[in-house]
């Protein structure tokens, strides 16, 4: 034990404060903790979702996945897999349609997101009432899913990857928008004071202030975009704007499970292939800025 | 001439600068001295409104400089370059265009932004860089140059806004003596230039050696203003512990020394 301090000591007011902050945020996380349970056990109450028909769920799954399996024996493996694989060529070439919509999709999205996302950031917004606003038409695009928008554009033009490249295009520009004008928030505030300094104005302040900061991280978000379009790109097609998802409709419908394991199959490997061919991508982008540990 | 009457900034709890007036001439070489939050770089910061007086004028030859907008404020920053303690470059771009940037003002905004720059630029750019042996770094990026390296990119970068005027917020706070040397050399050649400089320092020693008159402030008031030859011990005391009588006490002026002195005759161009 120490000396009792006197009550006006530096020691003493110091140690008050700091017990007092303690006291404060020991409150905070208790609330929290009790807040986020009883969050917790709504949210599982109103969804309905129980314990017991998880379990249930779980196995059925793995039926399901059995079901689709193809049967392939050791002896006739070349047939099995030509026989699995028997409209790869087709499928191949809707693949390839997926892809483009998706590569289009992410393109006008991430350009889009581009010229908003200035707007949208707090710090770089030149009022409070055009991010105020900006931000609003970035949460509209994001939050209608992408197949709702395919859904309309299908109607208001016609089936076929167009209506599928606007919609993911929509949804994209307001998923990188906000993320984009997040990076935007966590700049360094040095080099954009340095420009002011020289009678910079607002767009020469951005180009040569924040893009070259920003870029890197711009380039690694729209490469995950880009993967996560390839699989609403799939799905989208379900309702008629083109690709691999028409023919996985079909095989759905039509309970050709093989087909189903076997289209399933080349868009996973397809999306690895991507992260793949993405991730050499990024490195070349920031490669040169990466601390060297030697 | 610029004139500063009861120039004042408030911040949430406290205020920092405490109408502060001032003339400075043409062609003065001013050290503003103090302490850490004495309230200079408020003071440096709103005479090229980075940030906002909270109330008083800046007039700069008849112009209300405080009532500035759009256009015509970015004319005045460009006529009143300013150097920072952290450089304020953008790293990942290269040096020349650093430097290019100090003349985005006079050009048209969409050829600045395609990064189309004409022979003339680039030649100033190169030329204001070779001033302060900076030349061969042209092309590498900011973010890989040493500090005193980076400040004197930041100088060629104002040097080539063709100023009437120069702050530098504590040009040479961040660096070592030899690179600190260097730095408030090329300052006083820019003075001998014919440009009004300012600059924050916050060595005494440093203030004497270059400055025509030492402006001393503490707790956002101007304390002293008057050339180095009057700056006495008990004024110096005066500005750095304030009316703290324990602080007064054991102040001592070595305690403010970076040991940088001015060559006798005119800075020399290092070759």
């Amino acid at each position: 034990m120490t000396e009792a301090l006197p009550s006006n000591s530096t020691v003493a007011i110091v140690e008050r404060a700091r017990g007092e902050i303690r006291r404060q945020k020991r409150f905070q996380t208790i609330l929290f903790v009790v807040v986020a349970a009883a969050a917790y056990l709504a949210a599982g109450y109103i969804g309905e979702v129980s314990l017991g028909t998880l379990a249930e769920g779980f196995f059925g799954v793995f039926t399901y996945i059995y079901d689709t399996a193809p049967t392939l024996h050791w002896a006739t493996l070349g047939e099995d897999l030509a026989s699995w694989y028997w409209g790869i060529e087709r499928w191949l070439l809707e693949l390839w349609k997926t892809v483009l919509i998706a590569f289009l999709g992410t393109v006008f999205g991430a350009a889009g997101a581009f010229f908003l996302c200035f707007l949208a950031s707090a710090n770089l917004a030149p009022n409070r009432i055009v991010a105020f606003l900006c931000r609003r038409f970035l949460e509209l695009s994001r939050t209608v899913p992408e197949i709702v928008f395919a859904l309309i554009f299908v109607f208001a033009f016609q089936p076929g990857p167009p209506a599928g490249v606007i919609a993911i295009a929509i949804h994209s520009m307001g998923a990188l928008g906000k993320l984009f004008s997040e990076v935007n928030e966590n700049i360094d505030k040095g080099p954009l004071e340095g420009l002011r300094a020289t009678g910079s104005n607002w767009y020469e302040e951005i180009r040569f202030g924040v893009v070259p900061q920003v870029l890197p991280n711009f380039a690694s978000y729209t490469l995950l975009r880009f993967e996560i379009n390839i699989r609403a790109a799939a799905i989208i097609g379900i309702v008629g704007a083109g690709g691999i998802g028409q023919e996985l409709m079909i095989a759905i419908k039509q309970f050709h499970r093989e087909d189903q394991s076997a289209i399933v199959l080349m868009i996973i490997l397809c999306v690895i292939l991507i992260d793949e061919v993405g991730r050499r991508i990024r490195h070349r982008f920031i490669g040169d800025d990466m601390p060297s540990r030697g | 001439m610029l004139t500063l009457e009861g120039l004042t900034k408030d911040f949430a709890m406290t205020r920092a600068v405490d109408s502060v007036s001032l003339t400075i001439a043409p062609g003065e070489l001013v050290g503003v001295i103090g302490r850490s939050g004495a309230g200079k770089s408020t003071l440096l910061r709103m005479i090229n409104r980075l940030i906002d007086p909270s109330s008083g004028k800046i007039d700069f030859v008849g112009e209300d400089v405080t009532a500035l907008k759009g256009k015509a404020l970015h004319a005045w920053r460009a006529r009143c370059a300013m150097i920072f303690q952290q450089f304020n470059l953008v790293p990942r771009l290269d040096v020349m265009t650093n430097v290019l940037s100090g003349r985005f003002h006079q050009r048209p905004t969409m050829r600045n932004l395609l990064g189309l720059f004409s022979e003339e630029d680039r030649a100033a750019a190169i030329r204001a860089l070779d001033r302060l042996d900076m030349a061969p770094f042209c092309l590498q990026r900011a973010g890989s140059l040493s500090g005193g390296q980076q400040q004197r990119v930041a100088i060629a970068r104002a040097m080539v806004q063709n100023p009437a005027m120069l702050l530098a917020d504590e040009p040479i706070a961040s660096l070592d003596p030899r690179n600190a040397k260097r730095v408030m050399d090329a300052l006083k050649t820019i003075h001998e230039d014919g440009v009004t400089v300012i600059c924050n320092l916050h060595t005494l020693d440093t203030a004497r050696a270059y400055c025509t008159r030492i402006v001393g402030m503490a707790q956002g008031r101007v304390v002293f203003d008057g050339p180095a030859a009057e700056l006495t011990a008990a004024a110096a005391r005066e500005i750095y512990a304030g009316g703290d009588e324990e602080d007064q006490a054991v102040f001592e002026e070595g305690l403010t020394s970076l040991s940088v002195t001015a060559d006798p005759e005119p800075a020399a161009k290092a070759s």
